[in-house]
Protein backbone atom coordinates (compact mmCIF):
# COMPACT_ATOMS: atom_id res chain seq x y z
CA UNK A 1 0.00 0.00 0.00
CA UNK A 2 2.42 2.13 0.84
CA UNK A 3 4.59 1.55 -1.68
CA UNK A 4 2.39 1.87 -4.38
CA UNK A 5 1.96 5.85 -3.14
CA UNK A 6 5.24 6.24 -3.44
CA UNK A 7 5.39 4.65 -7.10
CA UNK A 8 2.20 6.96 -8.01
CA UNK A 9 4.12 9.83 -6.48
CA UNK A 10 7.50 9.44 -8.44
CA UNK A 11 5.95 8.15 -11.57
CA UNK A 12 4.17 11.94 -12.63
CA UNK A 13 6.51 14.00 -9.96
CA UNK A 14 6.06 17.16 -12.13
CA UNK A 15 2.98 17.84 -14.11
CA UNK A 16 1.76 16.59 -10.42
CA UNK A 17 3.30 19.23 -9.00
CA UNK A 18 2.00 22.44 -11.21
CA UNK A 19 -1.31 20.96 -10.31
CA UNK A 20 -0.96 21.22 -6.80
CA UNK A 21 0.47 24.28 -6.89
CA UNK A 22 -2.06 25.91 -9.20
CA UNK A 23 -4.92 24.04 -6.46
CA UNK A 24 -3.14 25.22 -3.60
CA UNK A 25 -3.26 28.56 -5.31
CA UNK A 26 -7.26 28.45 -5.86
CA UNK A 27 -6.88 27.37 -2.33
CA UNK A 28 -5.88 30.22 -0.71
CA UNK A 29 -7.48 32.38 -2.85
CA UNK A 30 -10.41 30.69 -1.59
CA UNK A 31 -9.77 30.90 1.75
CA UNK A 32 -9.41 34.91 1.13
CA UNK A 33 -12.59 34.81 0.00
CA UNK A 34 -14.07 33.39 2.72
CA UNK A 35 -12.06 35.59 5.01
CA UNK A 36 -13.44 38.90 3.28
CA UNK A 37 -16.99 37.50 3.68
CA UNK A 38 -16.59 36.94 7.21
CA UNK A 39 -14.74 40.10 8.09
CA UNK A 40 -17.38 42.54 6.26
CA UNK A 41 -20.14 40.41 8.15
CA UNK A 42 -21.24 43.77 9.75
CA UNK A 43 -21.95 45.48 6.59
CA UNK A 44 -23.68 42.34 5.17
CA UNK A 45 -26.28 42.56 7.43
CA UNK A 46 -26.67 46.57 7.10
CA UNK A 47 -26.80 45.47 3.44
CA UNK A 48 -30.54 46.87 1.90
CA UNK A 49 -31.66 43.35 0.24
CA UNK A 50 -30.16 41.36 3.01
CA UNK A 51 -32.49 43.58 5.25
CA UNK A 52 -35.73 43.06 3.70
CA UNK A 53 -34.41 39.29 3.13
CA UNK A 54 -34.26 39.02 6.88
CA UNK A 55 -37.39 41.07 7.85
CA UNK A 56 -39.16 38.85 4.58
CA UNK A 57 -38.01 35.75 6.76
CA UNK A 58 -38.98 36.38 10.16
CA UNK A 59 -42.13 37.77 8.97
CA UNK A 60 -42.71 34.22 7.41
CA UNK A 61 -41.45 32.52 10.64
CA UNK A 62 -44.39 34.46 12.60
CA UNK A 63 -46.65 32.37 10.45
CA UNK A 64 -45.03 29.03 10.76
CA UNK A 65 -45.05 29.69 14.36
CA UNK A 66 -48.93 30.38 14.44
CA UNK A 67 -49.30 27.35 12.49
CA UNK A 68 -47.22 25.47 14.90
CA UNK A 69 -49.12 27.23 18.09
CA UNK A 70 -51.57 24.45 19.72
CA UNK A 71 -54.31 26.45 21.22
CA UNK A 72 -54.71 23.85 23.72
CA UNK A 73 -51.18 22.79 24.09
CA UNK A 74 -50.28 23.84 27.35
CA UNK A 75 -46.56 25.01 28.67
CA UNK A 76 -45.11 22.83 31.39
CA UNK A 77 -45.77 23.89 35.23
CA UNK A 78 -43.65 23.06 38.40
CA UNK A 79 -44.03 23.08 41.54
CA UNK A 80 -43.38 25.82 44.43
CA UNK A 81 -39.98 24.32 45.10
CA UNK A 82 -38.51 25.08 41.45
CA UNK A 83 -39.43 28.54 41.76
CA UNK A 84 -36.27 30.60 40.76
CA UNK A 85 -34.64 33.13 43.75
CA UNK A 86 -34.55 35.94 43.10
CA UNK A 87 -36.29 35.98 40.27
CA UNK A 88 -34.78 38.36 38.01
CA UNK A 89 -35.48 42.03 36.96
CA UNK A 90 -35.17 42.60 33.42
CA UNK A 91 -36.30 45.81 31.38
CA UNK A 92 -35.02 48.34 28.53
CA UNK A 93 -33.93 49.98 32.12
CA UNK A 94 -31.98 49.86 35.14
CA UNK A 95 -33.70 48.49 37.64
CA UNK A 96 -33.34 52.00 40.01
CA UNK A 97 -35.28 53.47 36.63
CA UNK A 98 -38.23 51.27 37.42
CA UNK A 99 -41.66 53.34 36.50
CA UNK A 100 -44.13 53.95 39.48
CA UNK A 101 -47.58 53.84 39.01
CA UNK A 102 -49.99 55.17 41.57
CA UNK A 103 -52.44 52.69 42.48
CA UNK A 104 -55.02 55.19 43.57
CA UNK A 105 -55.77 56.77 40.18
CA UNK A 106 -55.06 53.97 38.27
CA UNK A 107 -57.58 52.59 35.41
CA UNK A 108 -57.19 50.28 33.27
CA UNK A 109 -58.39 51.40 29.57
CA UNK A 110 -59.88 49.81 26.99
CA UNK A 111 -60.02 50.77 23.21
CA UNK A 112 -60.69 49.42 19.36
CA UNK A 113 -62.77 46.61 19.02
CA UNK A 114 -64.25 46.13 22.34
CA UNK A 115 -67.61 46.57 23.46
CA UNK A 116 -67.95 48.12 26.54
CA UNK A 117 -64.58 50.36 27.18
CA UNK A 118 -65.37 51.44 30.70
CA UNK A 119 -62.22 51.91 32.69
CA UNK A 120 -61.09 49.07 35.58
CA UNK A 121 -60.07 49.63 38.81
CA UNK A 122 -57.85 47.74 40.71
CA UNK A 123 -59.94 46.82 43.45
CA UNK A 124 -62.60 45.95 40.40
CA UNK A 125 -59.83 43.68 38.74
CA UNK A 126 -58.79 42.18 42.03
CA UNK A 127 -62.63 41.16 42.34
CA UNK A 128 -62.73 38.99 38.97
CA UNK A 129 -61.96 35.36 39.75
CA UNK A 130 -58.23 34.69 40.65
CA UNK A 131 -56.01 31.56 38.99
CA UNK A 132 -52.71 31.13 39.54
CA UNK A 133 -49.28 29.51 37.56
CA UNK A 134 -46.02 28.10 38.37
CA UNK A 135 -44.33 28.46 34.94
CA UNK A 136 -40.74 29.39 33.11
CA UNK A 137 -39.78 32.67 31.63
CA UNK A 138 -37.71 32.09 28.85
CA UNK A 139 -36.05 35.61 27.66
CA UNK A 140 -34.91 35.83 23.97
CA UNK A 141 -31.76 36.43 25.19
CA UNK A 142 -31.68 32.68 26.58
CA UNK A 143 -31.56 32.67 30.26
CA UNK A 144 -34.87 31.17 31.80
CA UNK A 145 -36.46 31.34 35.55
CA UNK A 146 -39.59 29.73 37.04
CA UNK A 147 -41.76 32.28 38.65
CA UNK A 148 -45.47 31.91 40.55
CA UNK A 149 -47.86 34.54 39.02
CA UNK A 150 -51.46 34.90 39.98
CA UNK A 151 -54.65 36.90 38.09
CA UNK A 152 -57.73 36.47 35.74
CA UNK A 153 -57.43 34.38 32.77
CA UNK A 154 -57.17 36.50 29.85
CA UNK A 155 -59.94 34.97 27.27
CA UNK A 156 -62.12 35.44 30.65
CA UNK A 157 -61.81 38.96 30.55
CA UNK A 158 -61.87 39.31 26.90
CA UNK A 159 -65.48 38.07 26.97
CA UNK A 160 -66.50 40.21 30.02
CA UNK A 161 -65.65 43.21 28.44
CA UNK A 162 -67.15 42.27 24.95
CA UNK A 163 -63.90 42.23 23.11
CA UNK A 164 -64.24 40.72 19.53
CA UNK A 165 -62.04 37.58 19.08
CA UNK A 166 -62.09 37.79 15.62
CA UNK A 167 -60.11 40.42 15.67
CA UNK A 168 -55.72 39.84 14.70
CA UNK A 169 -54.58 41.26 17.36
CA UNK A 170 -54.11 42.38 21.39
CA UNK A 171 -52.26 45.35 21.84
CA UNK A 172 -50.73 47.09 25.08
CA UNK A 173 -49.57 50.32 26.50
CA UNK A 174 -47.54 50.49 29.32
CA UNK A 175 -46.37 53.31 31.87
CA UNK A 176 -42.85 52.57 31.16
CA UNK A 177 -43.68 54.22 27.32
CA UNK A 178 -43.22 49.81 26.50
CA UNK A 179 -45.66 48.53 23.78
CA UNK A 180 -46.41 45.22 22.29
CA UNK A 181 -48.98 43.23 20.58
CA UNK A 182 -49.93 39.52 20.64
CA UNK A 183 -51.78 37.04 18.39
CA UNK A 184 -55.55 36.75 18.90
CA UNK A 185 -54.72 32.61 19.35
CA UNK A 186 -52.14 33.27 22.23
CA UNK A 187 -54.85 35.75 23.99
CA UNK A 188 -57.39 33.55 24.07
CA UNK A 189 -55.01 30.45 25.45
CA UNK A 190 -56.11 29.09 28.59
CA UNK A 191 -52.55 29.97 30.13
CA UNK A 192 -52.70 33.26 29.23
CA UNK A 193 -52.91 35.50 32.30
CA UNK A 194 -53.81 39.15 33.62
CA UNK A 195 -51.68 39.04 36.47
CA UNK A 196 -51.88 41.23 39.73
CA UNK A 197 -49.76 38.96 42.10
CA UNK A 198 -46.15 37.43 42.51
CA UNK A 199 -45.09 34.73 44.07
CA UNK A 200 -48.11 35.15 46.14
CA UNK A 201 -47.40 38.82 46.83
CA UNK A 202 -49.00 42.38 45.24
CA UNK A 203 -46.53 42.15 42.20
CA UNK A 204 -44.39 44.48 43.04
CA UNK A 205 -42.87 47.40 40.64
CA UNK A 206 -40.06 45.88 39.25
CA UNK A 207 -41.95 43.13 38.29
CA UNK A 208 -44.65 45.39 36.45
CA UNK A 209 -47.27 46.87 39.21
CA UNK A 210 -49.72 47.09 38.67
CA UNK A 211 -50.03 44.16 36.48
CA UNK A 212 -48.32 42.02 33.41
CA UNK A 213 -49.87 40.15 31.06
CA UNK A 214 -48.22 36.53 31.91
CA UNK A 215 -48.10 34.67 28.39
CA UNK A 216 -46.13 30.84 28.89
CA UNK A 217 -46.32 30.12 25.36
CA UNK A 218 -44.01 33.59 24.43
CA UNK A 219 -40.67 34.93 25.38
CA UNK A 220 -40.36 37.57 28.22
CA UNK A 221 -40.34 40.13 25.93
CA UNK A 222 -44.05 39.57 24.66
CA UNK A 223 -45.15 39.39 28.29
CA UNK A 224 -45.85 43.37 28.94
CA UNK A 225 -45.51 44.71 32.59
CA UNK A 226 -47.19 48.43 34.05
CA UNK A 227 -50.17 47.89 31.15
CA UNK A 228 -52.17 51.41 31.27
CA UNK A 229 -53.98 50.41 28.42
CA UNK A 230 -55.34 47.32 25.58
CA UNK A 231 -56.54 47.57 22.59
CA UNK A 232 -58.20 45.00 20.16
CA UNK A 233 -57.37 45.74 16.27
CA UNK A 234 -57.09 44.26 13.05
CA UNK A 235 -54.32 46.26 12.17
CA UNK A 236 -50.26 45.01 12.99
CA UNK A 237 -49.04 46.71 16.15
CA UNK A 238 -45.64 45.76 16.22
CA UNK A 239 -43.69 46.86 19.67
CA UNK A 240 -40.94 48.16 21.23
CA UNK A 241 -38.11 45.66 20.61
CA UNK A 242 -40.86 44.33 17.52
CA UNK A 243 -40.25 47.42 15.75
CA UNK A 244 -36.63 47.23 15.96
CA UNK A 245 -36.08 43.61 14.54
CA UNK A 246 -36.68 41.16 17.21
CA UNK A 247 -39.54 38.07 15.57
CA UNK A 248 -43.14 39.48 16.55
CA UNK A 249 -44.19 36.31 17.05
CA UNK A 250 -41.49 34.98 19.44
CA UNK A 251 -43.60 32.24 20.20
CA UNK A 252 -42.01 29.17 22.98
CA UNK B 1 -6.88 20.42 -18.75
CA UNK B 2 -3.84 18.50 -19.90
CA UNK B 3 -4.89 16.31 -22.63
CA UNK B 4 -2.08 15.12 -25.05
CA UNK B 5 -0.38 13.36 -22.19
CA UNK B 6 1.18 10.63 -22.93
CA UNK B 7 -0.44 8.80 -19.95
CA UNK B 8 -3.68 8.30 -20.76
CA UNK B 9 -5.77 9.88 -17.28
CA UNK B 10 -8.91 8.29 -16.47
CA UNK B 11 -11.44 10.68 -15.07
CA UNK B 12 -13.80 9.40 -12.08
CA UNK B 13 -16.73 10.36 -11.30
CA UNK B 14 -16.46 10.49 -7.59
CA UNK B 15 -19.45 13.11 -5.94
CA UNK B 16 -22.68 12.76 -7.68
CA UNK B 17 -24.15 16.14 -8.67
CA UNK B 18 -26.63 15.88 -5.14
CA UNK B 19 -23.31 15.88 -2.94
CA UNK B 20 -22.01 18.59 -4.12
CA UNK B 21 -24.87 20.74 -4.46
CA UNK B 22 -25.75 20.08 -0.88
CA UNK B 23 -22.57 19.87 0.45
CA UNK B 24 -22.01 23.88 -0.48
CA UNK B 25 -25.44 24.54 0.25
CA UNK B 26 -24.58 23.09 3.86
CA UNK B 27 -21.25 24.99 4.24
CA UNK B 28 -22.86 28.00 3.40
CA UNK B 29 -25.96 27.07 6.25
CA UNK B 30 -23.15 25.99 8.92
CA UNK B 31 -20.90 29.03 8.47
CA UNK B 32 -24.34 30.82 9.10
CA UNK B 33 -25.92 29.00 11.40
CA UNK B 34 -22.44 28.91 13.85
CA UNK B 35 -21.80 32.89 13.66
CA UNK B 36 -24.92 33.80 14.29
CA UNK B 37 -25.14 31.04 16.85
CA UNK B 38 -22.28 32.59 18.58
CA UNK B 39 -23.68 36.50 18.65
CA UNK B 40 -26.89 34.60 20.29
CA UNK B 41 -24.76 32.91 23.08
CA UNK B 42 -22.51 36.02 23.95
CA UNK B 43 -26.38 37.41 25.11
CA UNK B 44 -26.45 35.34 27.96
CA UNK B 45 -23.58 32.88 28.10
CA UNK B 46 -23.26 29.99 30.36
CA UNK B 47 -19.91 28.80 30.20
CA UNK B 48 -17.05 31.63 31.76
CA UNK B 49 -16.42 32.84 27.99
CA UNK B 50 -17.88 35.06 25.32
CA UNK B 51 -17.07 34.39 21.59
CA UNK B 52 -15.16 37.83 20.31
CA UNK B 53 -17.89 39.09 18.60
CA UNK B 54 -15.26 39.71 15.38
CA UNK B 55 -16.73 36.19 14.47
CA UNK B 56 -20.00 36.77 15.25
CA UNK B 57 -22.70 37.74 12.55
CA UNK B 58 -25.37 39.93 12.91
CA UNK B 59 -24.30 42.74 14.93
CA UNK B 60 -26.35 42.81 17.73
CA UNK B 61 -28.98 40.37 18.78
CA UNK B 62 -31.80 40.73 16.96
CA UNK B 63 -29.98 40.46 13.96
CA UNK B 64 -28.01 37.16 14.94
CA UNK B 65 -31.50 35.92 15.80
CA UNK B 66 -32.88 36.93 12.67
CA UNK B 67 -29.85 35.12 10.81
CA UNK B 68 -30.20 32.02 12.60
CA UNK B 69 -33.96 31.48 12.15
CA UNK B 70 -33.63 32.23 8.50
CA UNK B 71 -30.62 29.77 7.55
CA UNK B 72 -32.34 27.42 9.98
CA UNK B 73 -34.82 26.59 7.17
CA UNK B 74 -31.41 26.35 4.40
CA UNK B 75 -30.05 23.94 6.67
CA UNK B 76 -32.98 21.56 7.35
CA UNK B 77 -34.31 21.78 4.09
CA UNK B 78 -30.57 20.94 2.72
CA UNK B 79 -30.09 18.13 4.75
CA UNK B 80 -33.46 16.54 4.42
CA UNK B 81 -32.55 16.36 0.56
CA UNK B 82 -28.83 14.92 1.64
CA UNK B 83 -29.52 12.64 4.13
CA UNK B 84 -33.08 11.08 2.01
CA UNK B 85 -30.88 10.73 -1.18
CA UNK B 86 -27.91 9.28 1.33
CA UNK B 87 -30.24 6.35 2.52
CA UNK B 88 -32.48 6.04 -0.41
CA UNK B 89 -29.53 5.50 -3.46
CA UNK B 90 -27.12 3.61 -0.91
CA UNK B 91 -24.35 6.18 -0.95
CA UNK B 92 -24.32 6.22 2.75
CA UNK B 93 -24.26 2.23 2.90
CA UNK B 94 -21.63 2.48 -0.20
CA UNK B 95 -19.30 5.25 1.19
CA UNK B 96 -19.43 5.18 4.90
CA UNK B 97 -19.57 1.69 5.85
CA UNK B 98 -18.76 -0.64 7.27
CA UNK B 99 -16.99 0.79 10.32
CA UNK B 100 -15.68 -0.67 13.21
CA UNK B 101 -14.00 1.28 16.24
CA UNK B 102 -10.61 -0.77 15.60
CA UNK B 103 -10.46 0.65 12.14
CA UNK B 104 -11.25 4.27 13.29
CA UNK B 105 -8.55 4.39 16.01
CA UNK B 106 -5.81 2.59 12.98
CA UNK B 107 -6.39 5.17 10.47
CA UNK B 108 -7.02 8.05 13.01
CA UNK B 109 -3.55 7.13 14.15
CA UNK B 110 -2.06 7.07 11.15
CA UNK B 111 -3.36 10.96 10.11
CA UNK B 112 -2.00 11.69 13.08
CA UNK B 113 1.62 10.64 12.13
CA UNK B 114 0.63 11.93 9.07
CA UNK B 115 1.27 8.74 6.45
CA UNK B 116 -2.56 7.90 5.79
CA UNK B 117 -3.03 7.71 2.45
CA UNK B 118 -5.35 9.43 -0.13
CA UNK B 119 -4.31 8.14 -3.25
CA UNK B 120 -8.33 6.48 -4.22
CA UNK B 121 -10.62 9.68 -3.28
CA UNK B 122 -13.37 7.66 -4.00
CA UNK B 123 -12.72 5.82 -0.96
CA UNK B 124 -13.24 7.19 2.34
CA UNK B 125 -10.74 5.93 5.05
CA UNK B 126 -12.16 5.30 8.33
CA UNK B 127 -11.57 8.25 10.12
CA UNK B 128 -13.29 10.27 7.15
CA UNK B 129 -16.09 7.61 7.32
CA UNK B 130 -16.60 8.13 10.88
CA UNK B 131 -15.76 12.42 11.27
CA UNK B 132 -18.93 12.86 8.21
CA UNK B 133 -20.92 10.10 9.79
CA UNK B 134 -20.53 11.97 13.00
CA UNK B 135 -20.73 15.76 11.36
CA UNK B 136 -24.44 14.35 10.54
CA UNK B 137 -25.03 13.16 13.57
CA UNK B 138 -24.11 16.39 15.27
CA UNK B 139 -26.33 17.62 12.61
CA UNK B 140 -29.18 15.81 13.66
CA UNK B 141 -28.64 16.69 17.48
CA UNK B 142 -28.28 20.56 16.55
CA UNK B 143 -31.55 20.45 14.93
CA UNK B 144 -33.94 18.55 17.39
CA UNK B 145 -32.04 20.38 20.29
CA UNK B 146 -32.75 23.68 18.53
CA UNK B 147 -36.21 22.90 17.74
CA UNK B 148 -36.66 22.11 21.77
CA UNK B 149 -34.83 25.62 22.58
CA UNK B 150 -37.12 27.53 19.86
CA UNK B 151 -40.49 25.56 20.84
CA UNK B 152 -40.26 24.52 24.63
CA UNK B 153 -43.73 24.80 24.88
CA UNK B 154 -45.24 23.62 21.16
CA UNK B 155 -42.19 20.51 21.34
CA UNK B 156 -41.85 20.31 24.77
CA UNK B 157 -41.97 16.27 23.61
CA UNK B 158 -38.69 16.98 21.99
CA UNK B 159 -37.26 19.54 25.19
CA UNK B 160 -37.87 16.65 27.40
CA UNK B 161 -35.65 14.24 25.56
CA UNK B 162 -32.82 16.63 26.40
CA UNK B 163 -33.39 17.14 30.02
CA UNK B 164 -35.66 20.27 29.33
CA UNK B 165 -34.83 23.97 28.25
CA UNK B 166 -31.45 24.45 30.33
CA UNK B 167 -30.36 21.18 29.14
CA UNK B 168 -31.06 21.49 25.54
CA UNK B 169 -29.28 25.13 25.45
CA UNK B 170 -25.88 23.49 26.96
CA UNK B 171 -26.56 19.64 24.20
CA UNK B 172 -26.87 22.48 21.30
CA UNK B 173 -23.57 24.23 22.42
CA UNK B 174 -21.60 21.20 22.66
CA UNK B 175 -22.85 19.44 19.39
CA UNK B 176 -22.47 22.67 17.88
CA UNK B 177 -18.76 22.37 19.31
CA UNK B 178 -17.92 19.26 18.10
CA UNK B 179 -19.13 20.06 14.59
CA UNK B 180 -16.89 23.22 14.65
CA UNK B 181 -14.31 20.86 15.71
CA UNK B 182 -15.02 18.50 12.84
CA UNK B 183 -15.25 21.38 10.03
CA UNK B 184 -12.30 23.05 11.18
CA UNK B 185 -10.25 19.34 11.00
CA UNK B 186 -12.04 19.01 7.72
CA UNK B 187 -10.59 22.18 6.14
CA UNK B 188 -7.60 21.11 7.53
CA UNK B 189 -7.59 18.10 5.66
CA UNK B 190 -8.48 19.84 2.96
CA UNK B 191 -5.38 22.00 2.72
CA UNK B 192 -3.40 19.11 3.27
CA UNK B 193 -4.60 17.15 0.53
CA UNK B 194 -6.04 19.80 -2.20
CA UNK B 195 -7.27 17.90 -4.97
CA UNK B 196 -10.21 17.27 -2.88
CA UNK B 197 -11.22 20.59 -3.30
CA UNK B 198 -11.82 20.87 -7.05
CA UNK B 199 -13.18 17.42 -7.05
CA UNK B 200 -15.93 18.50 -4.21
CA UNK B 201 -16.97 21.03 -7.03
CA UNK B 202 -16.40 19.56 -10.39
CA UNK B 203 -17.18 15.88 -8.94
CA UNK B 204 -14.27 14.38 -10.97
CA UNK B 205 -11.24 13.28 -9.92
CA UNK B 206 -7.97 11.25 -12.19
CA UNK B 207 -7.88 7.68 -11.07
CA UNK B 208 -4.70 6.92 -9.91
CA UNK B 209 -2.95 4.12 -12.13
Amino acid sequence: MKKRTMETSLADHSPKLIRSIERRLFLRQGLSLGALVLLSGCELTDDEGVQSLLKGMSRWNDGAQAWLFGPNKLAPEFPESAITKPFPFNAFYREDEVTLVDAKDYELELEGMIREKKPWTLPELYALPQTSQITRHICVEGWSAIGKWSGVRFSDFLARVGADTSAKYVGFKCADDYYTSIDMATALHPQTLLTFRFADQILPPKYGFPMKLRIPTKLGFKNPKHIMAMFVTNEYPGGYWEDQGYNWFSGS
Amino acid sequence: METGQQNRTDWVKIHPPVVRITHWINALAILIMVTSGWRIYNASPFFPFRIPSELTLGGWLAGALQWHFAAMWLLVLNGIVYVTYGIVSGHFRRKLLPLTPRAIFHDVLEALRGKLAHEDLSVYNAAQRAAYLAIIACGIVLVFSGLAIWKPVQLQEITAIFGGYEGARIVHFLAMALLVFIVLTHIVMVILVPRTLPTMLTGRTRRAS
